[in-house]
């Protein structure tokens, strides 16, 4: 049994919303007299649970009553959906501020990534910016001289290591950056979507390296991604944060299956409360998918028909009749790319809406989409004039089983999410 | 979980930090932080500018010539009969060491927000770094002094004496003075932002109530006694005593001048220190 590295005890963390002078020195004198008297804090009692779809209030709570304990070597994967507060718990880990409530032990050097090349000036060169982040991160000059050669190799960037870093691309910043963290002395690791920066090679080169810190240095990582698949090939737990509360812990396979069912059609009555980017106009409040007989379906199969049921309200209703609308859905797969979007812009038929409330329907013939876990992103329109409502990421659905190609294969999902069928054939050359 | 264990925490987070609890340790460790600020702020400076560090010397020089204009020839304030040049000059040198130190550090948090709201680090590095990056740009401002101050000199128009082996001290003073009082603000504009309008007026204000322009012995005794409440007075005072002969300040008031420095430093080392864990929240 492992001892444990990190141990997180009843955290809490309060923000105040709107307006930071406003008012501030009144509620400050007003704080001051209550805990002169004894009197808890006036301000944390009207603080709500950190949920986005609830309006009202001065504070905040970001994070509430975490409980967690993370042992030597364990590689903890932290999911949840955009403020839910995983970048507040990875402050509090690195000590970027101190929580509200509730305490934080832990054992060892703690590096925390909460962005690479932290504090890089544009004028040093790059080797200047070594050693000015590695100070920054808590290296001791002889440490990071000690390493020079090793950063400078690993961030390919050899050749202009003397040149001032403002001449650099981004890219070979964020290289830099990533090569000095990536030599930090430390027991425990704290990387936030630092692998969103960068190509595909530098994401390749993260992954690989944090695969190679926890198997044969043994480090306890905490990484924060919004990248389910990374999550899955690195991390041997997870934990899953919702409106600032722990909702649930346990070994990684799990934790993404459960997050991923939290998203599912059960949780449709939300979407009308869900506030999207564009005017608010109209909105979508739900998704149906239905097969061909209309009956509602949870998962999906390729190579089936689909019709795909937005429902909308008009809350302006002087805005009716609607024409030309444009409604879209993108199916994203794990990684973040969308890789199958439907509009109906590219349908001959124009939509009007003339009532207030109604379904605009979708049919989608022959589910081109490989085996595995979409969300789902609906827009709503008018053509070239102005976003109604758009909703990103906030469904998912799981695509499953099926014979598309007809003769039982698989296909490749893991190499490629969309699925075209091809007939093959050879020819020989007459000629030889 | 046995007790074993319990003792071998390195390190606890709790919501507040004691206010006395200084990490000393901590910040000592991070000196090459604060060696590299120093670097980043003197070779940024030089890099991005026309002139370069010529600025550093640019800077006193005009304002001296200024006073001189203003003050001198056309106000015909007194000097105590130095030449004016001399006179304003190390006023000039001497105030802009404190006035810039404490405006740059009482600025802490919103200058390094970027920084502070990515990684931890001793936050007391960013005012102690801005300390030392202005005692080389003293330190160049000093040469241009001397330079000016040898040529009365040899002249015979001033006569230095034994008080300048004071002058170590007296840059410690105003370091401790304007560190102390800046971090007592900084824990302010974090919060409240317009604070820091309030205190660069305030410090171009307080010039006055300091003998920057004028000597304390050119104010009538019933106001003299109020700026002789001005800490920084006895520093400007000694320093122009111990190169320029005139003026000087009593063993009292230098006593007054260090026990407030004392005092205020300590002050803003606790206040910084008790609030620098949540300061990110309010920037």
């Amino acid at each position: 049994m492992s001892r444990s590295v990190i141990s997180v005890e009843n955290i809490g963390k309060m923000y105040r919303l709107g307006e930071v002078s406003t008012g501030t020195i009144t509620h400050d004198l007003h704080r001051a007299w209550a805990k002169f008297r004894g009197k808890p804090d006036p301000f944390a009692t009207v603080g709500i649970a950190n949920d986005r779809e609830t309006a009202g209030g001065d504070y905040v709570w970001a994070l509430k009553d975490i409980n967690l304990d993370i042992k030597e070597g364990e590689i903890l994967g932290i999911i949840g959906r955009n403020g839910a507060g995983k970048s507040t718990l990875l402050k509090l880990l690195s000590r970027v501020t101190a929580p509200t409530t509730g305490r934080i032990r832990t054992r060892g050097r703690i590096a925390s990534l909460l962005e690479v090349g932290t504090g890089f000036h544009p004028e040093l060169t790059g080797r200047e910016n070594i050693y000015l982040n590695g100070a920054i991160l808590g290296m001791e000059r002889h440490e990071i001289t000690a390493r020079i050669d090793e950063i400078i190799e690993f961030s390919g960037c050899a050749k202009y290591i003397d040149t001032p870093v403002k001449r650099y691309s981004s890219g070979m910043q964020v290289r830099l950056g990533f090569a000095v963290a990536a030599h930090l002395e430390c027991e425990i690791l704290i990387v936030d979507e630092v692998l969103a920066v960068g190509d595909m090679a530098f994401q390749q080169k993260c992954m690989g390296w944090m695969e190679d810190m926890s198997a044969k240095q043994k480090k306890t990582i905490l990484f924060v991604s919004h990248n389910l698949d990374a999550i899955h090939r690195v991390c041997s737990t997870g934990v899953i944060i919702e409106n600032g509360e722990l909702a649930y812990q346990g070994d990684i396979d799990a934790t993404i299956s459960r997050y991923l069912t939290n998203k599912r059609f059960d949780q449709q009555n939300l979407l009308e409360k869900t506030k999207g980017w564009g005017d608010g106009q109209v909105k979508i409040t739900g998704l149906q998918i239905t097969d061909n007989n209309g009956e509602p379906q949870t998962a999906m199969t390729p190579g089936r028909n689909y019709v795909c049921e937005l429902s909308y309200k008009v809350k302006n209703l002087d805005l009716l009749p609607i024409n030309g609308i444009t409604a879209a859905i993108d199916f994203t797969d794990t990684l973040g790319n969308t890789v199958l979007l439907i509009n109906s812009d590219t349908d001959d038929d124009i939509l009007s809406i003339n009532h207030a409330e109604g379904v605009i329907k979708a049919r989608l013939s022959d589910l081109a989409l490989a085996p595995g876990d979409y969300s789902i992103t609906m827009y709503l329109g008018q053509s070239g004039l102005t976003t109604f409502d758009c909703l990103n990421n906030v469904l998912s659905i799981t695509v499953s089983g099926g014979d598309f190609f007809g003769n039982q294969h698989p296909g490749f999902a893991h190499q490629c999410k969309t699925l075209t069928r091809s007939q093959w054939s050879i020819q020989a050359d007459d000629n030889v | 979980m046995n007790n074993n264990s319990h003792e071998q925490w390195t390190q606890e987070i709790t919501p507040h930090r004691g206010w006395l609890q200084v990490p000393v340790k901590e910040i000592w460790r991070y000196r090459d932080l604060l060696y590299l600020f120093v670097k980043r702020d003197f070779v940024a400076f030089y890099k991005q500018t026309v002139l370069g560090p010529l600025w550093f010397i640019i800077q006193p020089i005009l304002t001296t010539l200024m006073f001189t204009l203003v003050f001198g020839r056309i106000a015909g304030l007194s000097t105590d009969g130095l030449p004016q040049i001399l006179f304003y000059l190390a006023g000039v040198t001497i105030w802009g060491y404190f006035a810039e130190c404490l405006t740059k550090t009482s600025t802490t948090f919103s200058d390094n927000a970027h920084l502070f709201g990515k990684v931890y680090f001793p936050r007391m590095i960013a005012p102690l770094a801005i300390i030392v990056s202005n005692l080389m740009k003293f330190g160049v401002q000093f040469c241009i002094f001397l330079l000016v101050f040898a040529y009365y000199w040899l002249n015979g128009m001033v006569q230095p004496n034994l008080a300048v082996l004071w002058l170590p001290y007296l840059i410690v003073l105003m370091a401790a003075i304007s560190l102390g009082i800046g971090l007592i603000f900084s824990a302010m504009t974090a919060k409240y932002r317009d604070l820091r309008f309030l205190l660069t007026f305030g410090v171009q204000l307080f010039m006055y109530a300091t003998p920057v322009i004028y000597p304390l012995s050119a104010i009538p005794a019933k106001y003299a006694v109020y700026i002789q409440l001005n800490p920084i007075t006895p520093i400007v005072e000694m320093f122009r005593y111990s190169f320029l002969g005139v003026g000087g300040a009593s063993a009292g008031s230098m006593l007054y001048a260090s026990i407030f420095a004392a005092t205020v430093l300590a002050l803003g080392m606790i206040v910084f220190n008790r609030l620098e864990v949540t300061f990110m929240d309010s920037v």
